[in-house]
């Protein structure tokens, strides 16, 4: 294999405002190799990719391309220095031909010169194998082809640097084959592409090499042919596996003899497959998977959040009808959203008015809650969950990411909810809030709330929840409780497969 | 097109899809018209007369039409073409030389669309506010310069108002037998040329297919390598000369200055631009649609007070219909469209 | 740096800082162009009642058609991020209904006024709900779905009256266009406190407020906390149309007649541009009615300054437009950023020369 040393970033930092994002991470990446960068939510993986395309500017650190040092000022500039980015999100203008989507932005003169470029176009999609036709309006094309078109770009403007970015989240299997292929072609071409994924399996077929972050942090570069799957979840989720086998039981929670409080069946979304699942009252259970394995997806069938496509729900052995979100809320379930900036907070609006949004939702239009009532609220949830704002009039927008999800956790607790579904609530905040929003969910099971938590952190996961509920590729593939409940065998239900 | 693509179609783009409906409607309607209706619909000059009508507001809704394809708006095309109408006619009877009155209902086009532009595209502000400012200031300039209505006395100017192309093979034979050939002012082959030269830098200068870029996605257009600022900034400038040009046509057809004229053009103008196929949104539409968009918005017209609907209301009555109909089934279409490519 | 001059430059008042200065500005050049400007009279109108006059006076009173509609329209901008244009062909429309049905009765008495009012108000809502759903259920942008109302409003008015611009005569339309006897505060300047009072109430009573500004702003997290999104974007729609049947109303009474022609003709821009001068961004999300009513003064304030200043009702437009440009130029945010840049070089180079100067000394 050629060993050419093609990019190489050196003790990369990048700080937020409170945060140490990268912290002098090492990053290499030689020529014709594919080479995997593997990190759970935070692990500063995305951050990484942003300093290397000139999103972000670096606080610290070198990189140099071809032994050369060079200064990436934005994406424009890392495109003409060779280093071209297809994101998840497509980044083409979908209203314009597939032929235009490849040289737009790159051609020089005042002509479009359509015959010239469809040719050629449809040139590189021929030798690259990607089944869409130069004429074509990109919008009118499969989401796996508007990707290889980015590439086909890419690829064409003589990229020595091809960073994809989750590219294959939103394709089937036999799209993501064919992209495959046109990456081990590239490779055979000499490029070197950087592979950001969740999916493991695809790591394993196509990757030469695994860099594993976390915390913004470099765990190790490995050969992937020297890393087992089991490993490679170890050192992403943060345990070393002796150290996992040597984990004592977790402390023992059953709830056999409460009543089951949630019960469906055959629950489906238009984001989530099929599935059956129950939870008794006062108990703390989770959803765990890698991102993408449909766990997010079908909390959200619970709350109605996507459009509910079938199944059944009973709430307390009652049949219910869970469609939208109001219809949750009533039924007295009540759903912290995974990304908080989208779906969670009023960013303009203030703390006491982003509190008190849900109940108010559920005591409807004309019974508004008092001013007085409202303020009562808000600095009460401000002192119980230690929430750190100037004042309850602060816009939620200006406070930092931690005390953000506080304000949400607060909407949720005001309206004392017999169900709540936290998806990510500790994503992206510091250490002492996560272990305070960990200690409240105890104590609100203590209390007789049924909670379903998700992390990426599995260790987060074992020390609250007492039943975990394991997916992969959108299915459920076990349900781990007692004894199982230990990392090692996580990790073993999450990774698949021979361990 | 080539001949491969018969047999290997592909399916239309938004833009194409949307202006075929366009043309489509259009022609039926025409069609029903003469057959129903028959009288002047059958000579070629109801055609010629339309034109001669709407030559200034084709003008104004080809700029109108850029403007939204890059994702903005231009209310001050009507207000603009008001002003340039009036300050020509001023210029003119006062003396003045018909070069240089060209020269100023494009200067004074290009003024507006400049410092709009300069305002929407640097300093962000929102598109709407600017160019309602922009109307205002051009309909109170038009006042300023004169509060009654100017007629253009200017001899070189006369021949130019009254110059008409004539076509003996599109006239008809008038019951008394002589030939009245088709006839067409000057003003329709300008606007004829405008749509013309709009249509080949939509379709074929780099910069066109940057403005469709900009209304498709500007998040995308600005990754792409393309100066967003700067092409938002020419679209407007487009806008303000084709208002400009609209200016001096609109007064080849009146052949007067006056305070009321034009007015309500930026709503004719937004109304055919959106029947033509052009979206709001960005990133969909075609100056070749718009033509079409204003033909039928004409055609309407015509088609009701052919019909004996004299009362002035029925004409903005039915364009409303139009209008909502337009509306309802682009959206409909659209939203067809992209359920269709999610399964 | 940059941070605290915006902060310097948005005040404590945050939004209101534009409209407050704007009419802090326009006073002070009036009252030094003309000391007396703003003093108010007091005499006997035609029927003989004691009323208030003057400038400032016929400023709030011109105003008030332009205050309830910006009223509405800053709830429709707040929750769909987008304007509609239809409003004074709208009020063409209620204003018509209002005359058809007095002309209809006998005698116009008490009971007759309101019946007449209640038929224009609903008739408006009717109007209302058909943008609303436009825009709220076929998702199609606010200026496009009213533009087919704004093309075809007024001759639906002209539909309802036949053609031609009736007239009424009654004292109690009369009142309502100019003066309740025994009261010297013009009528519509009542109406317009009684529609603050009843936004007010509105706001008091219902989470209307908080559901709208959370629609506007992150409508995705608004549909996960459970709030019907299409119904808010409907109902602002509705409350827009009572807003237009009371402005139409007003219209109407003052002169005494139904115009379907230049009844409050180019209100939408006007009103449009009061809600934006009110700090509300048109994009939607957060609002302030208050904001709004104070732009729709400061539009009328200027205007009558303009006309004090011998400035035809005709030519009014162009001085507008330059004092609106200026002020949405100031309060733009690449501007301020700009300016805030500006200010700390300029804070520099002093510190140098100084640091300079000091050396050299």
């Amino acid at each position: 294999m050629q060993e050419e040393v093609l990019l190489q970033m050196r003790h990369i930092e990048k700080r937020f405002p409170g945060v140490l994002a990268l912290n002098g991470v090492d990053f290499t990446l030689r020529k014709g190799e594919i080479h995997a960068l593997m990190g759970e939510n935070g692990a500063g993986k995305s951050t990484l990719i942003k300093v290397l395309t000139g999103v972000y500017q670096m606080d610290g650190g070198e990189i140099s391309v071809e032994g050369t040092n060079i200064s990436i000022r934005s994406p424009q500039d890392a495109q003409n220095k060779g280093i071209s980015t297809v994101y998840q999100e497509i980044t083409l203008c979908p209203n314009l031909t597939v032929a235009e989507n490849m040289f737009i932005g790159r051609e020089g003169g005042a002509w479009v010169k359509h015959k010239d470029y469809e040719k050629r176009a449809d040139e590189i999609l021929t030798h690259l194998g990607i089944p869409a036709r130069s004429t074509q309006q990109l919008g009118n094309c499969s989401l796996a082809v508007q990707q290889m078109v980015a590439i086909a770009r890419a690829v064409d403007m003589n990229c020595k640097v091809l960073i994809l970015d989750e590219p294959t989240s939103s394709l089937d299997d036999k799209e993501v084959n064919m992209l495959f292929d046109l990456m081990r072609d590239l490779k055979a071409k000499g490029v070197g592409i950087i592979f950001v994924t969740h999916f493991l399996e695809q790591v394993y077929e196509v990757s030469d090499r695994i860099t594993v972050l976390r915390n913004g942090e470099l765990v190790g570069e490995y050969l992937t042919e020297e890393l087992p799957q089991v490993e490679l979840v170890a050192k992403m989720i943060g345990k070393e596996l002796d150290e996992l086998s040597n984990l004592g039981d977790t402390e023992e929670k059953e709830h056999k003899d409460s009543e089951v409080l949630y019960e469906a069946s055959n629950l489906s979304s238009t984001d989530a497959m099929p599935f059956d699942f129950s939870i008794r009252k006062g108990e703390v259970n989770g959803f765990t998977g890698l991102l993408g394995s449909g766990r997010s997806e079908s909390v959200r069938a619970i709350f109605g959040a996507d459009k509910v496509t079938g199944g059944s729900v009973k709430i307390k052995g009652k049949p219910v009808k869970i469609t939208k979100p109001i219809d949750a809320m009533k039924n007295g379930i009540g759903y912290l959203a995974e990304d908080r900036k989208r779906d969670g907070i009023i960013a303009e609006l203030s703390v006491r008015e982003n509190i008190i949004l849900a109940l108010q939702v559920m005591n409807g239009l004309f019974k508004p809650i008092s001013r007085s009532e409202a303020e009562a609220f808000a600095d009460e949830y401000i002192k119980v969950l230690n929430i750190k704002t100037a004042s309850r009039e602060t816009p939620v927008g200006s406070l930092s990411g931690g005390n953000q999800q506080k304000v949400i956790l607060a909407r949720w607790l005001l309206t004392h909810p017999d169900y709540l579904i936290l998806d990510e609530p500790t994503r992206g905040i510091d250490v002492g809030t996560k272990l305070e929003i960990q200690k409240l969910v105890l104590k609100l099971a203590e209390e007789g709330v049924s909670v379903t938590f998700i992390s990426s952190e599995v260790e987060e996961m074992l020390r609250t929840c007492s039943r975990l509920i394991v997916m992969r590729d959108r299915h459920i593939v076990g349900e781990l409780k007692g004894a199982d409940l230990n990392q090692t065998q996580v990790m073993k239900t999450i990774a698949g497969g021979e361990a | 097109m080539k001949m491969n693509n018969a047999k290997n179609r592909e399916p239309l783009t938004d833009t194409q899809l949307l202006m075929s409906i366009t043309i489509v409607i259009f022609v039926v309607m025409y069609l029903i018209a003469m057959i129903f209706l028959g009288g002047g619909f059958l000579h070629a000059q109801q055609i010629f007369d339309m034109l001669n009508d709407n030559a200034s507001l084709i003008i104004v809704s080809c700029g109108l039409t850029i403007v939204m394809i890059g994702g903005g708006i231009d209310i001050s095309v009507g207000a603009v073409t008001s002003l340039v109408v009036m300050s020509c006619v001023l210029y003119l009877n006062n003396g003045g030389n018909i070069l240089v009155s060209i020269f100023l209902a494009v200067g004074i086009g290009l003024a507006f669309g400049l410092v709009q532009g300069f305002l929407i595209s640097y300093l962000e502000i929102q598109p709407f506010i600017v160019t309602l400012a922009g109307m205002f200031f051009a309909r109170g300039m038009t006042t300023i310069l004169s509060v009654n209505p100017q007629k253009a006395d200017h001899e070189g100017f006369a021949k130019l108002r009254d110059a008409k192309i004539e076509i003996n093979a599109l006239g008809y034979t008038a019951k008394n037998g002589n030939l009245v050939p088709a006839r067409m002012e000057l003003g329709v082959v300008v606007a004829l040329a405008c749509v013309v030269l709009i249509f080949i830098l939509l379709k074929y200068l780099r910069l066109g297919r940057n403005f469709y870029a900009m209304g498709g996605n500007q998040q995308s257009a600005l990754m792409l390598g393309i100066n967003v600022k700067r092409t938002r900034f020419l679209s407007y400038i487009l806008s303000g000369l084709l208002s400009g040009i609209s200016g001096y046509v609109f007064m080849l057809h009146t052949g007067a200055g006056n305070a009321t004229n034009a007015a309500g053009m930026e709503m004719n103008a937004i109304a055919s631009s959106i029947i033509g196929g052009t979206l709001l949104t960005g990133g969909v539409g075609n100056v070749a649609g718009t033509f079409f968009g204003t033909l039928t918005l004409t055609t309407i017209k015509k088609i009701v007070v052919s019909s004996g609907l004299n009362d002035p209301w029925w004409q903005s009555i039915t364009t409303g219909g139009m209008l909502c109909f337009f509306i309802l089934l682009q959206s409909v279409v659209l939203s067809k469209r992209s359920k269709k490519k999610k399964q | 740096m940059k941070k605290n001059n915006t902060k310097f430059l948005a005040g404590g008042l945050g939004q209101l800082t534009i409209p407050l200065v704007a009419i802090a500005l326009l006073v002070i050049f009036n009252l030094i162009r003309d000391p007396g400007f703003f003093s108010i009279g007091i005499m006997h109108n035609n029927a003989g009642n004691i009323v208030l006059a003057g400038n400032l006076i016929s400023i709030i009173n011109g105003a008030s058609e332009l205050a309830i509609l910006a009223m509405g329209m800053t709830m429709v901008t707040a929750a769909c991020g987008g304007q509609d244009i239809s409003v004074g062909a709208a009020a063409a429309i209620a204003g018509s209904v209002f005359v058809k049905v007095l002309k209809s009765a006998d005698s116009i008495g008490g009971g007759t006024v309101i019946g007449a009012f209640l038929l224009a108000c609903i008739v408006a809502m009717l109007f209302g709900t058909f943008n609303g759903i436009l825009v709220a259920v076929f998702k199609i942008q606010p200026m496009i779905a009213t533009l087919i109302l704004y093309t075809c409003g007024r001759s639906i008015a002209y539909w309802i009256n036949g053609g031609a611009t009736p007239t009424v005569e009654s004292p109690i339309i009369n009142a309502i266009g100019s003066f309740i006897p025994g009261i010297p505060i013009p009528t519509p300047v009542l109406i317009v406190v009684v529609m603050g009072i009843l936004f007010k109430l509105l706001f008091h009573f219902t989470s209307l407020e908080l559901f709208t500004q959370s629609v506007g702003i992150n409508g995705s997290a608004a549909r996960l906390n459970g709030i019907n999104s299409t119904f808010i974007k409907l109902l602002s729609f509705i409350i827009l149309g009572v807003c237009v049947a009371v402005s139409g109303s007003i219209g109407v009474s003052r002169l005494g007649l139904i115009n379907h022609e230049t009844l409050l003709l180019d209100i939408e821009m006007d009103t449009i541009l009061a809600v934006a001068i009110g700090g509300n961004n048109l994009g939607g999300g957060k609002f302030k009615i208050g904001g709004s009513i104070i732009g729709a003064y400061v539009i009328q304030m200027l205007t009558i300054t303009l006309y004090a200043m011998k400035v035809s009702s005709t030519d009014v437009k162009a001085y507008k437009a330059i004092v609106i440009i200026l002020l949405v130029v100031i309060g733009s945010p690449v501007v301020k950023e700009k300016f805030g840049k500006f200010m700390s070089k300029m804070l520099e180079n002093r510190k140098k020369v100084s640091v300079k100067g000091a050396e050299e000394s």
